[in-house]
C-alpha cells in the first residue's frame, strides 16, 4: 500500500473555492423559486452574478484538469465504485458548466437583462423567444435538482473514503498540511512511507 | 448481501455502524435542509406558486394569458425626455433624447374575455428602450394608492373576493373579516373608490404606486413615486350606452385614438422626503412634494396582443436601469417574483392559448369590434 497522493494545490483551491459557491447557488436558486418575500430580490441579485462567476472558475477548472490531472484512486477501490466517481465527476463538471449557461440563455429567451452589477450586463447568448423561455426555464429547475443530488452522492462518497475507508481519497482534497496524510494513521505503511519522504 | 468490505470492516471496526449513520444523518439533514429552504416543509409559506393558485381559484383557469391584467392591447411609441430629471438619476433614458418604448393598456383582474367596465382597475406597461442594455420597465395602475402593503396582504385580498362556488359571488363575510384583518386595505380601497373615473385609457392618469429610488451621479439616493399624466384633455366616465354595446369599448376607443393621431402622457416623478413612507403602497405622500416632468410618452400604435411586441414581454417592475433602484417596499419583489411565474406559465402554455379579447382584425378595423 502507497500514500494516496493529493490534489495539486490549484485544483485544491478551486475545489474548496468554488463548492460554497455552488452550495449557496442551490439553496439560494431552491429559495428564489419558493419565495415571494424580499429576499427574493436580493437572492436574485446575488444569484446571477455569482451563477456566471462559478461559470468563469469551471472553465478554469477544467483546463486546470488537463494541466494538474486528477491522482489516481488507490487500488484498494473496486471497479464499480471506481466507475461511479469516474461518472459523478464527468456529471459534476457538465452540471456545473450547463447550469450558468442555461441560467443565461434562459434569461436572454426570456428578454430579462442580465445584470451582474450596477450598470454591468453580460449581452443575450439567445434570441427573444417564450417557446425556448419555457424549455430551458424547466431545465433550468431539472439540472438544478440533478445538481444537488449528484452533490449528495459527492459529498456521501467523500465521507465515506473519509470516515470507513480511511484510504485517503479524503484527505486527498482536504488536507493542507505539509507533507504526511491526516488520514493516513489506519494504514500504517502510508505513515512509514510518507515519515520516509518528507517534502523540503 | 452485504459487500465484501462491509463484513472486513466491521469485523476490525466496531464504530463503523455509527460512522455509516453519520454518514447517513449528514446527507439526510442537507436534503432535510435543502427541502425546507424550497418551502416543501412549509405548507403556509407563500409562494410564486400558491400566488398563481389564488389567482387561478379567483378567475378560473386561462391557458397562455397573464393571470393578472390578462385583457390588454399592444402599443409603441417613444419617449423624449426633457433631460430635468437627470439632476436625480443617471439612468441614461432620462438625459435629454428620445427612447422607443414598448407599453401595454390592461384591465386588472385575471379573465381575459372580461367585459370592459369603469370601474375595472386600468393599467399601463411600460418598457424604456435606450441603446445598449440598460432596460427600464414599469406597470402603473389608475388607482392612487395599492390596496396592500405586502404579499400576504396580497393573497388574502384575492381569496377574501373570490367567487364563492355556490353562489358565483364574494362571499360578504370573508370580505368582512379580510377587512378586520387588514385595516390598512378598508383605508385604501376608501381612498381608490373616491379616485376620478375618466372617459377611458388615453385621459387616465396611471401611478408607479410602489416608491422607488432615484440615483445620480453622485451616488445621492432620492425616493421617489411616479405617474404617468395625461397631455389629452380629461373628461368623465359617461360609458353607460358604449359600455352596452361593445364590451371592448375602453380599449376600442383607445385603439380608435390612436389611429386619429398619436397620445401622449407627462412622465412625472414625484421626490418623497424623509419620513414619507417607502415601504407602504397603502399610504399616499404628502400633498406638495416637488415634482419633475421627466418628459412625454407618445403612443402612436396599437396592435392586438395576440400580434404584438408586449405579449412576450415580462413587465417585471425590477427590471431597472442604473440609476432607479427598487425601495423598501415589500410588494416590489411579491410583484417580481409573481409576475415571473406567470410569465414562465403563459411560455409553456403560448401554442395552447386561445385569441385574445382584442383581435387583431379588431385593431385593423380601427377599434369597432
Amino acid at each position: 500500500m502507497t500514500t494516496q497522493p493529493r490534489f495539486a494545490a490549484v485544483s485544491r483551491l478551486l475545489h474548496w473555492l468554488m463548492a460554497p459557491m455552488i452550495i449557496a447557488m442551490l439553496f439560494i436558486g431552491v429559495d428564489m423559486a419558493a419565495s415571494v418575500s424580499r429576499r427574493y430580490d436580493l437572492f436574485v441579485s446575488i444569484h446571477r452574478p455569482l451563477g456566471i462567476a462559478i461559470l468563469v472558475l469551471c472553465i478554469a477548472r477544467i483546463v486546470n484538469r488537463f494541466i494538474n490531472p486528477p491522482p489516481d484512486l488507490p487500488d484498494t477501490v473496486p471497479p464499480l465504485q471506481r466507475f461511479a466517481a469516474k461518472a459523478s465527476h464527468i456529471a459534476l463538471y457538465a452540471l456545473m458548466l450547463m447550469m450558468p449557461l442555461v441560467g443565461w440563455g434562459m434569461l436572454s429567451a426570456a428578454r430579462y437583462p442580465i445584470v451582474l452589477y450596477g450598470p454591468v450586463r453580460l449581452p443575450p447568448i439567445l434570441p427573444h423567444d417564450l417557446t425556448l423561455y419555457a424549455w430551458l426555464r424547466e431545465l433550468h429547475t431539472v439540472l438544478a435538482y440533478l445538481l444537488f443530488a449528484t452533490f449528495l452522492v459527492h459529498f456521501g462518497a467523500a465521507l465515506y473514503h473519509g470516515l470507513i475507508r480511511r484510504d485517503g481519497v479524503f484527505g486527498s482534497m482536504t488536507s493542507w498540511a505539509q507533507g504526511s496524510m491526516h488520514f493516513a494513521r489506519t494504514n500504517p505503511a502510508s505513515i512509514q512511507n510518507s515519515t520516509q519522504t518528507p517534502e523540503p | 448481501m452485504k459487500p465484501f468490505w462491509f463484513k472486513a470492516a466491521t469485523a476490525t471496526n466496531p464504530g463503523l455502524l455509527v460512522r455509516l449513520g453519520a454518514i447517513g444523518a449528514v446527507l439526510l439533514s442537507v436534503t432535510g435542509a435543502f427541502a425546507y429552504t424550497g418551502g416543501w416543509l412549509s405548507p403556509s409559506r407563500l409562494t410564486p406558486d400558491r400566488m398563481m393558485a389564488a389567482f387561478r381559484d379567483a378567475n378560473g383557469t386561462h391557458v397562455g394569458f397573464r393571470r393578472n391584467h390578462a385583457k390588454g392591447v399592444c402599443v409603441t411609441g417613444w419617449f423624449e425626455s426633457s433631460g430635468q430629471a437627470a439632476a436625480v438619476s443617471k439612468a441614461a433614458v432620462f438625459r435629454p433624447g428620445r427612447v422607443p418604448v414598448i407599453g401595454r393598456f390592461a384591465l386588472a383582474g385575471g379573465m381575459p374575455l372580461q367585459p370592459d367596465a369603469p370601474n375595472t382597475v386600468r393599467s399601463m406597461a411600460l418598457s424604456f428602450r435606450p441603446p445598449g442594455d440598460e432596460e427600464w420597465r414599469t406597470g402603473m395602475n389608475n388607482i392612487p394608492v395599492f390596496p396592500v402593503n405586502s404579499a400576504r396582504g396580497f393573497y388574502d385580498q384575492l381569496l377574501a373576493f373570490s367567487p364563492d362556488p355556490a353562489t358565483g359571488k364574494p362571499d360578504p363575510a370573508k370580505i368582512k373579516a379580510f377587512m378586520a384583518a387588514h385595516p390598512e386595505a378598508a383605508r385604501a380601497l376608501t381612498r381608490i373608490k373616491k379616485r376620478e373615473v375618466t372617459s377611458g385609457f388615453a385621459n387616465s392618469t396611471f401611478n408607479s404606486l410602489n416608491a422607488f429610488r432615484f440615483v445620480d451621479v453622485a451616488g445621492g439616493s432620492t425616493p421617489v413615486r411616479w405617474s404617468v399624466v395625461p397631455v389629452q384633455p380629461v373628461t368623465a366616465d359617461a360609458s353607460e350606452q358604449s359600455e352596452a354595446e361593445d364590451k371592448n369599448y375602453l380599449f376600442d376607443d383607445l385603439i380608435a385614438q390612436i389611429a386619429q393621431h398619436p397620445r401622449q402622457w407627462r412622465l412625472i416623478v414625484t421626490l418623497g422626503q424623509a419620513g414619507d413612507p417607502t415601504n407602504d403602497a397603502t399610504q399616499p405622500w404628502p400633498e406638495g412634494r416637488q415634482r419633475i416632468d421627466a418628459g412625454t410618452v407618445t403612443i402612436d400604435r396599437a396592435s392586438s396582443e395576440d400580434s404584438g411586441r408586449c405579449t412576450a414581454i415580462n413587465y417585471d417592475p425590477l427590471v431597472l436601469p442604473a440609476g432607479i433602484e427598487p425601495s423598501d417596499d415589500p410588494l416590489l419583489s411579491a410583484r417580481s417574483a409573481s409576475y415571473a411565474r406567470s410569465f414562465t406559465l403563459r411560455a409553456e402554455e403560448e401554442h395552447e392559448k386561445l385569441p385574445s379579447a382584442v383581435t387583431p382584425e379588431e385593431v385593423q378595423a380601427g377599434g369597432k369590434s
